[in-house]
């Protein structure tokens, strides 16, 4: 610690490169920090221990359905409580750029999920309307529509029996806004009669998307997953019972594996930051050479040189590395926030503190070692000499 | 008085390139506790070279160089630097003070590597700076002080570690008259008063005077030898 005012000083000589080489340093953390949370969400299986909601959908992929039947054998099983399933339906409101994110759902569903914050005269409302959907008030702000207006939907892939094209037209029975902050965006979905959708759509009928199970008892959830499973085990319709949490991730996985692209991300990010702070370090030393020299000259040993630089390359790291990470953990709900719920970014856990600090630690040694090995290996005689 | 430093044949040769080019010639000199001495000689006379082997900077070629009963031409790397950092003090031409510290913190560095406390460090840096007459600007940074007042936080660096020896390169080199003639009298009273023993290069005969005496070197050869 006696030497830190030494550490000091030698970052403090040039402030200007410093607090650039630190802000750079900032920002490569600061995406760590945001990334990071996305990339353990995507790569952890989640657990089932303590949920009371649970989601079942075919094992092979979630964009194959599941025979209506299940419905009432998932519900017959020990320990489940409440049964409602649902249907993604992909549409657009005029142009292609209004996608919309609408899901035709089965009864009870609003049992399973009061987040919605759907009134029972909401509710009663859909159910004796066959063409009738319910709008979050964020999309219904968004588009200016009130209750009782048409709205013409443009499939993406269900073509309407009765027509035989992609257009639906369906009467808004309703607006319902989600009663907490965290969870607005649910207002940016509609939601349909299933019922209506299986019997008007082309592809056929008596198809769930995936079914929501509420259990009696959270500590019970893994085994009533496992007895969910264990109906449809060996047929050609076999299931998955996950958390929500695993069922909204694997969505995102379609695109391709999120927490590979992350990490990829990452690894570029810092590959980045090596090269730049390591370029950084090296004009630093060469810059003290003279200086570096003087320490020797005084009785430092080579050891105590090669230290001083190292201990200068870490702490320059881990400077910016823990601002960033810092800014990284304020910024995460404030996104969730600000998003309604849209955006949910995890918090920075104490995992990515750790891999974080230890990551700082090594690029402060990466960009180190060669400034600091030249250091050591510094002739005084030929540094005072200005060779 | 007996010899503080012991320079026995002393050959120092350089390899650069394909060349090797030979520095000091078979130097054999004697230097007294409580000396005062200049080296005078020309440019590439080897003055520097002599001197970085006395301070134990550099290693011979051949020959050994003893101070006070210590073999430093047998150190190793790691042992030369406790042993420069426990007996010898350097002042160079240009000062070579660290240029973000203040005069204060410029004063303390060598006593970093001793186990002194911060307020120990603290309280011997004011003395050395007292004692250089600079007591007022500890908490300037070097660009704050003319070259004058640099040289002397320079000589109260080296002597802050209380060091038996003072090697001085050209330490007047890059002052103006005045200033040089503050720096020598300080460096005579150390030498005077508190008993060092210094060893200076120069190439100035007038800074030379204040020395007790002076050896001239000329292509690597001392020229004459001390009385």
């Amino acid at each position: 610690m006696k030497y830190l005012h030494l550490i000091r000083a030698a970052l403090m000589r040039r402030k200007t490169r410093t607090v650039l080489t630190i802000l750079s340093v900032l920002a490569a953390f600061l995406l760590f920090g945001l990334l990071d949370g996305v990339r353990v969400a995507f790569n952890s299986g989640g657990t089932l221990a303590g949920v009371d909601r649970l989601v079942v959908s075919s094992r092979f992929s979630i964009i194959q359905s599941l025979p209506e039947s299940l419905v009432n054998r998932v519900a017959a099983v020990q320990g489940v409580r409440l049964v409602t399933w649902a249907n993604w339906f992909g549409g657009y409101f005029r142009e292609q750029k209004n996608q919309m994110i609408i899901f035709a759902i089965g009864p009870g569903y609003f049992d399973a999920y009061p987040d919605y914050g759907v009134t029972p005269a909401m509710a009663e409302a859909l159910a004796s309307t066959r063409s009738g959907v319910l709008v979050g008030k964020a999309v219904a702000d968004r588009f200016g529509w009130k209750v009782g207006d048409k709205l013409p939907i443009l499939g993406s892939i269900f073509p309407n029996k009765a027509t035989g094209e992609t257009t639906w037209t369906f009467d808004i029975v309703g607006i319902y806004q989600a009663p907490l902050a965290a969870n607005r965006a649910l207002e940016q979905q509609i939601l349909l009669n299933w019922k209506y959708f299986d019997e008007a759509n082309a592809y056929g009928g008596g198809q769930v998307g995936w079914i929501v199970v509420k259990v009696a008892d959270p500590a019970d959830s893994a085994r009533v997953a496992q007895a969910i499973d264990a109906l449809s085990a060996n047929s050609d319709h076999e299931t998955k019972t996950q958390t929500e949490q695993e069922f909204n991730l694997s969505f995102a996985k379609q695109i391709g594996d999120i927490g590979l692209i992350v990490t990829a991300i990452i690894g570029a990010v810092f590959f980045t930051l090596m090269l730049l702070t390591g370029n950084t370090m090296a004009q630093a030393v060469r810059e003290r050479m003279p200086e570096l020299a003087t320490l020797k000259t005084i009785g430092f040993t080579d050891r105590q040189v090669l230290a001083l630089v190292f201990g200068e390359s870490v702490l320059l790291i881990l400077i910016g590395g823990v601002f960033g990470l810092v800014l990284a953990t304020l910024l995460m709900p404030i996104v969730t926030e600000a998003s309604g719920g849209m955006i949910q970014m995890p918090p920075v856990g104490w995992r990515s503190w750790g891999i974080g600090i230890a990551l700082m630690i090594a690029v402060g040694a990466i960009v180190g070692i060669l400034p600091a090995w030249r250091a050591m290996r510094l002739r005084v005689v030929d540094a005072l000499a200005g060779r | 008085m007996s010899a503080l430093v012991e320079i026995r044949d002393v050959s120092k040769a350089y390899v650069r390139g394909r060349q090797t080019v030979e520095v000091l010639h078979h130097i054999t000199l004697d230097i007294r506790k409580g000396d005062f001495l200049a080296l005078m000689g020309p440019s590439g006379s080897g003055k520097t070279t002599l001197l970085n082997l006395i301070g134990g900077l550099d290693s011979p070629s051949s020959g050994s160089i003893s101070v006070d009963g210590t073999r430093i031409d047998q150190l190793g790397g790691t042992a030369l630097a406790k042993w420069r950092a426990a007996h010898v003090g350097f002042i160079f031409q240009f000062y070579n003070l660290l240029p973000i510290l203040t005069a204060q913190k410029n004063v303390e560095v060598p006593l970093l590597l001793t186990k002194l406390s911060a307020a120990q460090r603290r309280q011997n840096a004011k003395i050395a700076l007292q004692l250089v007459n600079l007591a007022d600007r500890a908490s300037h940074k070097p660009g704050e002080l003319s070259g004058g007042q640099q040289q002397r936080v320079a000589i109260a660096r080296a002597i802050i570690s209380d060091p038996t020896l003072l090697v001085c390169d050209e330490p007047t080199g890059d002052l103006d008259r005045q200033s040089a003639e503050e720096v020598l009298n300080l460096l005579q009273v150390l030498n005077r008063e508190q008993g060092k023993t210094i060893i200076m290069v120069t190439h100035d005969p007038k800074a030379a005077d204040h020395a007790s005496h002076t050896l001239h070197l000329e292509k690597g050869s001392l020229v004459e030898s001390l009385p």
